[in-house]
């Protein structure tokens, strides 16, 4: 009976999770056709692979272009927001005051504006001080919207850095940089890593802000993917090729980061 | 003036005022927008008209149509990933072969950016012709279904819904983790069966969880824009037009920054709704 329940578990949990993801299997294999073996009916499961959608996809220089942008934008706002977040968490994990808890909260209300809310001015201030269709309006957008996960997920690791060997340290005379060089630092790596990686993600995948404020210009790949929409979305095996490539890294580096989701996105409300 | 004391307050004047700026100045600007004319193509004076641009978003023949949708969509994909969140989380708490591989399989929608998310479902799943859907049901001697032509809201539900689910499940599986194996053992030998465990024990449990999901969608799925911006575009007519979308067709393809500030004020009131509870939630968790 045990035996029957764990063979009817096994099948029911494979058969849903395939269902799934059968989406994405099927942008790998569609990548991997020529443009006629895409659409042909019935649809093909066994084919030879070919490379040649990938290779027409890199060969137009928008392309490039547009995973260029993501590369910096997202890479760029990261560290960015790291290098305004973390000392702010730093300083509410380990010199707390009575007001401590009150900017938490208020850093979080900030996260909980729709992004829809804001469109309107953004973009009247992005169109005004020319900084439409340009790079340096989506860095400030990602990192100001991905600021208060930041502030929250760095308060919570450094929080789980026991005091004690601060006090030691205090003892010993370090100040307040020394203590962060020689006692914070190597510690905290772990957690501003998978902040950073957890922001990578959010950054790479936002689509809201780099439709309405990038066009030709500053376009991210979330952006250029949309514009597969009509005519060129009858190519496919092109189309499948470009997702597979704007999406296949950060899907591999969502892997290794849920935990880290669970805590940024839930403000650590669900252990 | 002691450096040990001053120090860590300025540590934090960074991000202080950058996230005051960033919530301050958009309220304060569509505050302003919602009350004057203001139309980028018609430059000039901004002059005050009052509750005119709200009259305006309000009367406007898609309002109506568009907040049923949004909220349709809100309810509909929450509904979908909680529920099915839930049980697909049970199902792969317990041991079986390859259950890490699942789990990694299972979550992998959630990082696919929404516009290729959107376009993967809208060609090579909902094509009319060639679309995998289409050629199940002809598989099956049904008629293939138009699905962005004939059920546009219920085809943006469906692609919301496949990048959500695996959010509401990772974090139900994360719960589950955290429940007490014990206390379901001695459940099991009091002899409750189990669906007595699962509403007397587990889903009091999951109940945090779930409220926490709930809200967290609310608040980004009241934004939902890229999946209807790249497949039907809002249409056909105002079928799958959300608040979000409609506000951005007021700024950005009819300029009338004044009516698309009062529009962006509803869905501001909408989302505070919600904030309010989880913000609450997340306090109590903090200390």
């Amino acid at each position: 009976m045990k035996h029957f329940a764990l063979i009817v578990r096994t099948l029911f949990a494979w058969g849903i999770t395939l269902l799934i993801v059968f989406p994405l299997i099927w942008l790998v294999l569609t990548s991997f056709k020529t443009e006629q073996q895409a659409i042909s009916v019935p649809p093909q499961l066994f084919f030879t692979p070919t490379l040649e959608s990938f290779r027409e996809v890199n060969l137009r220089s928008d392309y490039l272009l547009h995973a260029k942008n993501s590369v910096v934008t997202s890479f760029v706002s990261t560290l960015l927001g790291l290098a305004i977040a973390a000392p702010a968490a730093y300083s509410m994990a380990f010199f707390r005051t009575r007001r401590t808890r009150d900017i938490l909260m208020w850093m979080l209300s900030t996260k909980m504006m729709p992004a829809v809310g804001a469109l309107v001015p953004v973009y009247v201030l992005a169109q005004t001080s020319g900084l439409l269709d340009s790079l340096t309006a989506l860095i400030i957008v990602f990192t100001l919207s991905n600021l208060p996960i930041m502030v929250w997920m760095l308060y919570s690791g450094f929080k789980d850095i026991p005091p004690d060997i601060l006090e030691a340290a205090r003892m010993d005379g370090a100040g307040v940089w020394g203590e962060f060089v020689h006692v914070i630092r190597p510690l905290a790596m772990g957690t501003l890593a998978s902040t950073g990686l957890l922001c990578l993600v959010l950054s790479w995948n936002e689509a809201f802000w780099s439709l309405n404020l990038s066009s030709a210009k500053a376009g991210t790949l979330a952006a250029l993917i949309a514009s597969y929409s009509s005519p060129e979305g009858l190519f496919w095996a092109k189309l499948s090729a470009a997702s597979l490539m704007a999406i296949a890294p950060i899907v591999v580096v969502g892997w290794f980061s849920q935990k880290q989701l669970v805590q940024g996105l839930t403000f650590g409300a669900v252990k | 003036m002691n450096l040990n004391r001053f120090l860590p307050r300025a540590l934090m004047v960074p991000a202080v005022v950058t996230l005051f700026l960033w919530m301050i100045v958009p309220l304060l600007m569509t505050l302003y927008f919602s009350v004057v004319r203001y139309n980028l193509m018609q430059p000039g004076e901004k002059e005050f008209i009052g509750l005119a641009n709200f009259t305006y978003f309000v009367t406007d023949p898609d309002f109506g149509p568009s907040v049923l949708n949004t909220l349709l969509l809100l309810g509909s994909v929450i509904a979908i990933t909680v529920v099915f969140g839930v049980g697909l989380a049970l199902l792969v708490n317990e041991p079986f072969p390859g259950r890490g591989i699942v789990r990694v399989l299972l979550i992998s929608p959630f990082f696919v950016m929404p516009t290729a998310n959107a376009l993967l479902w809208k060609h090579m799943m909902m094509n009319p012709v060639y679309g995998v859907l289409a050629q199940v049901a002809m598989f099956f001697g049904a008629t293939p279904v138009d699905w962005l032509t004939d059920h546009p809201l219920f085809s943006v539900i469906l692609m919301v819904a496949w990048q959500w689910l695996p959010f509401a499940c990772l974090i139900f599986i994360t719960s589950l983790q955290s429940l007490d194996r014990d206390q379901m053992e001695a459940a099991g030998m009091d002899g409750a069966n189990a669906l007595q465990k699962f509403w007397f024990l587990t889903l009091p449990h999951l109940g945090r969880p779930i409220a926490v999901v709930v809200m967290i969608e609310l608040i980004f799925l009241l934004s939902v824009f890229a999946e209807i911006f790249t497949t039907t575009g809002g249409g056909p007519g105002n079928e799958s037009t959300n608040l979000a979308f409609l506000i951005f067709k007021q700024a950005l393809m009819n300029f009338d920054v004044g009516v698309a500030s009062a529009g962006a004020l509803f869905a501001v009131v909408l989302a505070n709704i919600a904030a309010v509870f989880l913000i609450r939630m997340i306090g109590k968790n903090l200390d």
